[in-house]
């Protein structure tokens, strides 16, 4: 079966500009892509290229194995939720849902059969008489969800549909989101720049900069194994500590020493990456060091830490410090005992380590 | 509207704050009687017969109101050597302001849609272009004017100054729904794009219901620049196809002896009525609609 969604080697330009750059991505039926990025990547304008919006520049794009690269948006079996919502403003709720259908002559029966559907899906009832102008953000967005739905297309796109909400009812429709997909196994696009949205939603990530893709992969993968330094300090908050260190073979593994201000370097081994250059940036996850005493697995390498900063967060405490130069950030127990200006035994966890190179940034393990 | 920014610095007596008010109301209200003095000696001096015009004072009331001047006016005053009254010009302005506001007024909302929402290459060009046709004095196009009304072979017909509106209308009709359109969010074009909307569709259903206080604008716009106009007028029209500014014009300056001012009032005052009834009719959604671009949200 051919994928559902296939982009090769899209470039676009405006005038002189390159917005995207040799853009290659596909997805199966039921995947969930989430395109990631901080704003300006070229995200939302790829998102645009694969509804017909834009036209692109180079390159072929392919819904459900036929070749839609000049094709009008209305032809390309898709529905799209934009982040303004895009609703009609002098049509009803009802109207906005059927507009669609309406202007493919879909006869009225059937209209009326799927709104009640997508309505009673969404819980959108209520308000199917009103006009947009007077519902509130949460129902607009549902509204605008629900246009899409009831076109029941072979490729949703979603345009940062949360970033006009509130962080609360964010949450919440992120959830919903989520289900939605589950039940309907659709295949979706969904463009964010918060990488949180992109880890909980996706079944797989494209993480763009500067309109190049970084890194393609499942949020694990993404999550675990950054291509680049770009996608270590994107990806995850609070963010990787990426630390300069100098690297050494002894006995028993590669010995990896991080230069301290005013005390000894910490010295830890890793017995798995054995090859690695004299200089590496090492990247370490917050949730990879704790409190020595807390300590999850014995496979860990225990160094006392002068604490600069302590951050409760509720379920986590941070504990920011001064490591290789750089504000090292650590993942503490809600009840630890660190404090500021005091030293706190911290425990390594080299399990998940990333070495990136430091001038090209790119991953060396 | 109200003011933010106000803030009361001094506080004054309840005396000296009631009498700054008084001085106000005197103020304005001599303004206001200003202003309106015009118009007060014309419709009283359209009521008087020639005799109280001769020997009475320009701005006392009439003695004996009487509605000869108006009838005259209307309907048996002198233009020339036709002593028809304004009637028959009324209605020619009529014939020529009613389709040109709304053949000017369509052309420049799908002008304004195009360039707002349908950016095609040169788009900008063209709007400048169009704007700065705004700007071209009348007298300069009307030699040019002239001889394409000749070739179209509708020089000196009401068609022909239909014509001549809408072109010299265009440029206006276009700036006002341009920089209305140009305020809705482009995503609305997409959405009804995806929806399988075309051009005229999304036009129809989307825009044009959204556009009512800036179709108001453009036909008051229009309407009292047509009906108004004296140049084109003039210049395009032939005996029987005159705008009733001709006539009016003609009125007042063919009469031959005794200048019959009463007449002339009221004929100005009926060639002044249709647009001063647009105003008063529509005239809120006027203020509303030239301030809904750059306020809305």
């Amino acid at each position: 079966m051919s994928p559902i969604l296939e982009v090769k080697n899209l470039y676009k330009n405006y005038g002189s500009t390159e917005v995207l750059k040799d853009i290659n991505v596909s997805i199966e039926k039921g995947d969930f892509l989430v395109l990631v990025g901080p704003s300006g990547c070229g995200k939302s304008t790829l998102l645009n290229c694969i509804a017909g919006l834009e036209p692109i520049t180079g390159g072929d794009m392919f819904i459900d194995g036929q070749n839609m690269t000049n094709v009008s948006p209305k032809d390309r079996d898709i529905a799209m939720v934009f982040q303004s919502y895009a609703l009609y403003p002098t049509m009803t709720v009802a109207k906005n849902i059927t507009f669609g259908m309406k202007v493919r002559g879909i006869d009225q029966a059937t209209q009326d059969a799927k709104l009640k559907y997508v309505s009673t899906q969404l819980q959108i009832e209520p308000l199917l008489h009103r006009k947009p102008g007077q519902l509130s953000g949460g129902q607009r967005q549902r509204v605008a969800m629900g246009r899409a739905l009831v076109r029941d297309p072979k490729l949703f796109l979603f345009d940062e549909p949360l970033s006009n909400l509130d962080a609360k009812l964010r949450v919440e429709m992120r959830t919903e989101i989520k289900a939605l997909h589950q039940r309907l196994g659709a295949s979706m696009v969904y463009v964010t720049h918060d990488q949180i949205e992109a880890m909980t939603l996706a079944t797989k990530i494209v993480v763009m900069k500067g309109g190049i893709i970084q890194q393609i992969g499942t949020p694990a993968e993404i999550y675990n194994r950054p291509a680049n330094l770009f996608v270590a300090d994107f990806m995850g908050s609070p963010a990787m500590n990426l630390i300069p260190a100098k690297t050494k073979v002894n006995g028993k593994g590669m010995q990896i020493e991080i230069a301290r201000k005013d005390a000894d370097p910490i010295v830890l081994t890793d017995k798995r990456n054995t090859d690695l250059p004299e200089n590496v940036i090492i990247g370490v996850r917050p949730e990879d060091i704790v409190d020595a005493a807390l300590a999850r697995t014995d496979d860990t390498q225990q160094a006392d830490c002068l604490i600069d900063i302590v951050e409760p967060a509720g379920a986590d405490t941070f504990a920011v410090m001064q490591l290789g130069g750089k504000h090292v950030t650590a993942r503490l127990h809600a009840e630890t005992t660190a404090a500021a200006g005091t030293a706190q035994r911290l425990a390594f966890d080299l399990g998940k380590v990333s070495y990136f190179e430091p001038e090209t940034g790119l991953r060396l393990n | 509207m109200t003011d933010m920014s106000y803030a009361p610095t001094r506080t004054q007596s309840p005396t000296t704050k009631l009498v700054l008010r008084f001085i106000l109301y005197i103020l304005l209200g001599v303004f206001a009687l200003f202003y309106l003095m015009p118009l007060f000696v014309m419709i009283t001096t359209s009521l008087k017969s020639l005799d109280e015009i001769r020997t009475g004072d320009l701005v006392s009331l009439p003695r004996e109101v009487t509605f000869d001047a108006w009838r005259t006016a209307w309907s048996g005053a002198c233009t020339g050597i036709q002593c028809e009254g304004m009637r028959p010009y009324f209605l020619n302005s009529l014939l020529i302001a009613i389709p040109a506001v709304l053949i000017s007024t369509i052309i420049g909302a799908l002008n304004g849609y195009v360039v707002a929402q349908w950016k095609f290459k040169g788009a900008n060009i063209f709007f400048a272009l169009l704007l700065f046709g705004c700007f071209i004095p009348f007298q300069v196009v009307l030699l040019p004017m002239a001889i394409v009304l000749g070739k179209l072979g509708i020089s000196g017909t009401i068609p022909g100054l239909i014509f001549v509106h809408v072109i010299y209308g265009l440029g206006f009709t276009t700036l006002f729904f341009r920089n209305y359109y140009v305020s809705i969010p482009s995503e609305l074009t997409k959405a009804a794009k995806v929806d399988g909307a075309g051009f005229f569709r999304i036009f129809w259903s989307i825009f044009l219901p959204l556009s009512l206080p800036i179709i108001v604008v453009s036909v008051i716009w229009q309407f009292t620049q047509i009906w108004n106009d004296f140049l084109f007028g003039v210049s395009f029209s032939q005996a029987g196809t005159q705008p009733v500014t001709v006539a009016l014009n003609n009125i007042v300056n063919s009469t031959t002896g005794v200048k019959e001012y009463n007449v002339d009032m009221a004929a100005a005052i009926i060639a002044a009525l249709p647009t001063l009834l647009v105003y008063v009719v529509a005239g809120k959604y006027f203020i509303r609609g030239l301030t809904a671009g750059s306020v809305k949200g």
